[in-house]
């Protein structure tokens, strides 16, 4: 119980009290009015290029930006600790570690399923793209596996985050890396071998391309496998998140450097 | 003499400075590598011929106008969170003179980015490098940078009010990208996005750019840089007073 509370209300709690972007102020720009920009410029790259159609960078950019809330505010719901000079309290707490680090992650998922929800619906409308409503719920289902998949990455990026001083900085690169490898904008058959097998191996990737197959029409169980493969992503990912979690933590005691980076 | 002697010393401390920053030497450099990246894969893949040489300089003023939207949009929070603002607004010169220098060294350090993506462009996807006017490019160059430290400028004063100036300023990243046409022809852009792009440097700038590396004049181009940028020094003159004027009357330049 003790547990579930901590996950729920403890994650919930650190989410808001971290995430200073919550403010419409700031939650507009950044997550509304940025990602739709983002597939708009795209898409006119992809048309100034002849290459592919709308709805595949639509589709791309709107999954791939979802990577914005994952990386950067699962950071900052636990490296912002240390900024606040709240993580020695923390790590001192009797909590068990799994659903304190990890119910951080669950509004994470869904404030980037909602980011790349929107800005797929809106960026439709706006091209006046052709996704039928039937096609709706099985694409919202792919979000949600990929954000969880995502939010994984975003763990480990955490992790780091103990360590790092430059959080920005290293989420930024990430994002930048997720743009070219993930497909998003580029198909992936296109990319060099090395950089497909890296693309093969980071979350979103499966994610975007099951969410092109079924807004073309194709069933959920068409993509079972893609679907599956990013699920499994995201428990690697994860688990590496939370081990790595896990590391810094006692480094950071063996070493007495919990607030320092 | 003082004036020039002042925005050189501002502009040299600030431009140190700046690099020593790894948020912008990411934005600068890493930034529009990525992009670049991104462009010269779609265009070798597309189905237009388009020149990579083109998408280079495109990528590199993508770099130069982040580095000035977000260091000259969070010029003067900066000094706010530094708690040297007062100071900045109390000292004899004009603060006009103090703002100026830090918004062209935060368009200087956008040169980063366009050599960045020169350099690989050319390493990793054959973009030739040679220029055919080097005359015109040599002076689009430094106009272009002018020309948007100056509409760094009018950001810096218009977001001296604004207490979350950084989400401004991400606002304003890709709609600028898209409607100065750094990597998409504005004629496959809708109609109305036209008379926004001319009061835009980036947009003159680049073209300056493209003209004197591609081929044709880009003199008429340098010259709509000349003159936005002194436009610009004249509305960043009239905001900042009217804005200094604001915060001293409210007692609000600390927004705390």
């Amino acid at each position: 119980m003790t547990s579930l509370r901590i996950f729920f209300i403890g994650g919930i709690t650190a989410y808001r009290g971290l995430i200073n972007w919550l403010s419409p102020w700031i939650f507009v720009p950044s997550l509304i009015v940025v990602p739709i920009f983002q597939i708009l410029l795209f898409v006119f790259i992809g048309r100034s290029a002849g290459v592919q159609n709308d709805e595949f960078f639509a589709i791309g950019n709107a999954v791939q930006y979802a990577s914005v809330p994952c990386l950067f505010a699962m950071t900052n719901a636990i490296a912002g600790e240390r900024n606040q000079q709240t993580l020695a309290y923390i790590l001192v707490s009797p909590s068990p570690r799994l659903p304190l680090f990890l119910g951080r992650a669950l509004p994470v998922i869904l404030n980037a399923m909602f980011v790349a929800a929107f800005s797929l619906a809106v960026t439709a409308l706006i091209l006046r793209l052709d996704i039928p409503p039937s096609t709706w719920a099985p694409i919202a289902i792919v979000i949600v596996i990929s954000t969880f998949s995502c939010t994984g990455l975003g763990l480990i990026c955490a992790a780091v985050g103990l360590r790092v001083r430059e959080t920005a900085v290293l989420n930024n690169v990430i994002f930048g890396l997720l743009l070219i490898f993930t497909g998003a904008n580029v198909p992936i058959e296109e990319l060099p071998g090395w950089m497909q097998t890296v693309a093969n191996s980071i979350p979103l990737t499966h994610g975007i391309q099951a969410a092109r197959e079924v807004a073309q029409g194709a069933s959920l169980a068409d993509v079972d496998r893609l679907l599956a493969t990013e699920f499994l992503i995201g428990v690697v990912y994860t688990f590496v998140g939370y081990q790595a979690l896990r590391f810094m933590e006692h480094w950071s005691r063996k070493r007495a450097s919990i607030q320092i980076a | 003499m003082s004036i020039l002697r002042l925005i050189w010393a501002g502009w040299k401390f600030h431009v140190k400075s700046l690099t020593l920053s790894g948020f912008f030497i990411l934005t600068s450099v890493i930034q529009p590598i990525i992009f670049a990246s991104v462009a010269y894969f779609m265009f070798e893949a597309g189905a237009r011929a388009g020149t990579l040489l083109y998408v280079a300089l495109g990528a590199g003023m993508m770099g130069i106008w982040s580095s000035t939207l977000f260091g000259s949009g969070g010029a003067i929070q900066w000094q706010r969170w530094q708690g040297t603002l007062e100071y900045c607004i109390a000292v004899p010169p004009p603060f006009l003179l103090v703002i100026v220098p830090l918004t062209l060294a935060t368009a200087t350090i956008g040169l980063y980015s366009l050599s960045a993506t020169l350099l690989w462009g050319w390493l990793f996807f054959d973009v030739p490098l040679s220029v055919a006017d080097p005359m015109a490019f040599v002076v689009a160059l430094p106009v272009t940078v002018i020309g948007l430290g100056l509409l760094g400028l009018v950001l810096a004063s218009s977001f001296i009010l604004y207490r979350h100036a950084n989400a401004l300023s991400n606002l304003l990243e890709y709609p600028v990208w898209l409607a100065t046409g750094l990597l998409v022809s504005l004629s496959l852009l809708p109609a109305w996005v036209g008379p926004i792009s001319w009061v835009l440097a980036p947009t003159w700038g680049i073209n300056a750019l493209r003209e004197s590396a591609i081929a044709g004049n880009a003199w008429p181009e340098i010259g709509m840089c000349v003159l936005l940028g002194g436009v610009y020094l004249v509305i960043g003159h009239f905001l900042l007073q009217h804005f200094e004027r604001l915060a001293r009357e409210r007692a609000t330049l600390s927004l705390t």
